[in-house]
């Protein structure tokens, strides 16, 4: 896997849009459209290997050199600060890391405030920024669940519309970070095989531009 | 003393090429001690690419660390007099990123103390190149300059910790995050400008040298190209000068490092396998007068390179049993130890690969 652009793309609807993107970049792979399991699609022609990765291993599968770039959410590069570059914002899979809690919920400093979370790093670098002791509660999916049941008083996690979390009573109380996909390359590829990636990056740039 | 050097494993015969290149250059050999007193890596954490150190009590009571660096340890054992040049090839003791584990980590590096010039960074640099160059000749040297970054990056914020989130997103060549940061801590655009130029600023020393003069004219701050350039000119007549990048991506930690920092990539290794610079900050926290500059080659990055397997455990395997003649057995194992390697056993079921097998088992003949 060495002349070609190795591309890990996150399995999902932000991946075909990141597809869509890339093909309208000049780097199109009709297979990657046919309907099988196939994890590996390549077009020789064009100088381009794709692979649909978990969206949370994009990152990995970059930093690692297996891919030499790859399309990962800014909550993955927050969490696991991997050695990459973040070469990009691509604009798309907006969305915002957010404290939410009970509707009312007022916090009460005298107690270490009881977090629960997927993002354990950017949960204690928020509250460790404001000097705020807390005790985080690292779960990995139904985050919402928690301050209902009493386990913990708040949530940190991804809020996209926010239906979810009013479905369930709880409300937005303050706002981390916004989140959107990034273009990431691993930093020896970059190195090697930079005149692709950077008119790559163009293209993607002009595209946002026009 | 004779060797095969088919015996040596690829990091080994690395070692070996790499002491007598630094040796060519009159750097001597530096051996030390495994142990080190903890309180040395407690009092500069941060100088260290991890912070967990393995430690343990000595029978005297006192605190010692595995090492876990070897540049502190050589610091802390020579004395300001005079200039030394030297070279190590130790085992250091860190967490890995990839485990979260203690890791045993082969390295092999160089290390000037004393009067340190422009000539002295041109020959750290020179011999990085030329260390890159023994392990593969598609390889990429990318040197910055922490003075530069850091004029430029002073003159946006005085802030400390705005400056480090600058930093950091220089490093990850993500000027849409400082584009973002300024925004946040209401730095104008046209303040963002020169640094967002410098970080555009990347390919071989010969062709953005001009451009980056350009810039820090602009930023005040000549005196540090000038010194950047100077020091890239013992590289100029080379060969390997195109390999040279200027890259200021390249970020140490400015506690410790100031002027030339390098780093450098091997086409097919993931990260970088080099790493150096100039580091005077560290030698003053450290009470000493001199200056310093030095680099590290982590051979840990290196397993997958060089050693291939031919498809053989073995040159040779010869089977025996006890109605094998003696002489015969050991006749014939000396005369397949001369021309390879050689297994001898009696166990039949053996699971090596071998290029040939020689059966002496009773009167079996092959």
């Amino acid at each position: 896997m060495k002349d070609m652009l190795n591309v890990a793309l996150p399995k999902g609807r932000l991946g075909e849009k990141v597809y869509a993107m890339f093909e309208a970049a000049g780097y199109e792979c009709q297979s990657i459209k046919e309907n099988n399991r196939k994890l590996i699609f390549e077009n020789p022609s064009a100088g381009v290997r794709y692979f649909w990765v978990k969206p949370s291993d994009v990152a990995i599968y970059v930093e690692r050199g297996a891919a030499d770039i790859g399309v990962a959410g800014k909550d993955i590069l927050l969490e696991y600060e991997p050695e990459i570059y973040e070469l990009l914002d691509l604009d798309i899979g907006k969305c915002r890391m957010a404290v939410a809690a009970p509707e009312g919920f007022r916090d009460d400093s005298r107690r270490t405030l009881r977090v629960a979370t997927k993002f354990s790093r950017i949960a204690a670098d928020h509250y460790a920024s404001k000097g705020r002791d807390i005790d985080i509660v690292h779960l990995n999916g139904s985050i919402e669940i928690a301050p209902i049941l009493g386990l913990t008083d708040v949530i940190v996690d991804i809020v996209e519309t926010g239906a979810t979390l009013k479905e369930n009573h709880l409300e937005v109380i303050e706002e981390i970070v916004p989140i959107s996909a990034r273009l990431i390359a691993n930093k020896a590829s970059y190195k090697f095989k930079n005149d692709t990636i950077d008119r790559l990056v163009q293209e993607l740039r002009n595209d946002q531009d026009s | 003393m004779n060797i095969d050097d088919r015996v040596l494993s690829y990091a080994e015969r690395l070692t070996f090429s790499l002491r007598e290149l630094y040796s060519r250059y009159g750097y001597q050999p530096y051996r030390m001690s495994k142990f080190e007193e903890y309180d040395l890596y407690s009092r500069n954490k941060d100088f260290l690419i991890s912070d967990s150190v393995i430690t343990f009590t000595d029978i005297g009571g006192k605190l010692l660390a595995l090492k876990p660096d070897v540049t502190l340890s050589i610091i802390k054992n020579n004395s300001d007099s005079g200039t030394k040049k030297l070279y190590y090839n130790e085992n250091v003791y860190r967490v890995s990123k990839g485990t979260g584990s203690f890791k045993e980590i082969p390295q092999t590096g160089v290390e000037c103390l004393g009067e340190v010039d422009s000539y002295i960074i041109g020959e750290c640099l020179y011999l990085a190149a030329m260390s890159l160059l023994e392990i593969s000749p598609d390889f990429v040297l990318d040197v910055s300059s922490l003075d530069i970054t850091g004029a430029f990056v002073e003159r946006m914020t005085d802030s400390r910790a705005v400056q480090d989130e600058i930093f950091r997103c220089l490093s990850q060549k993500n000027s849409h995050g400082i584009i973002s940061i300024c925004e946040v801590n209401g730095i104008s655009p046209e303040a963002a400008e020169p640094l967002l130029n410098l970080m555009t600023l990347c390919g071989s020393a010969a062709d953005t040298m001009p451009k980056l003069l350009g810039l820090c004219e602009s930023c005040g701050c000549t005196g540090y190209a000038l010194e950047l350039m100077e020091a890239l000119r013992v590289l100029e007549g080379c060969e390997l000068y195109s390999r040279v990048k200027l890259d200021f991506s390249v970020i140490s930690d400015r506690g410790y490092y100031n002027g030339v920092i390098f780093k450098g990539f091997i086409n097919g290794v993931p990260d970088s396998v080099l790493s150096g610079g100039r580091y005077d900050k560290l030698m003053k926290r450290m009470k000493r007068k001199s200056k310093a500059v030095g680099f590290a080659l982590y051979l840990d990055m290196l397993e997958r390179m060089g050693d291939t397997d031919d498809g053989y455990d073995v040159d040779t395997v010869i089977l025996y049993d006890d109605a094998t003649d003696p002489d015969t057995l050991i006749r014939t194992v000396a005369e397949a130890a001369q021309n390879g390697s050689v297994h001898v056993t009696k166990d039949a079921d053996n699971k090596l690969r071998s290029k040939s097998l020689n059966d002496l088992r009773g009167d079996v003949r092959i």
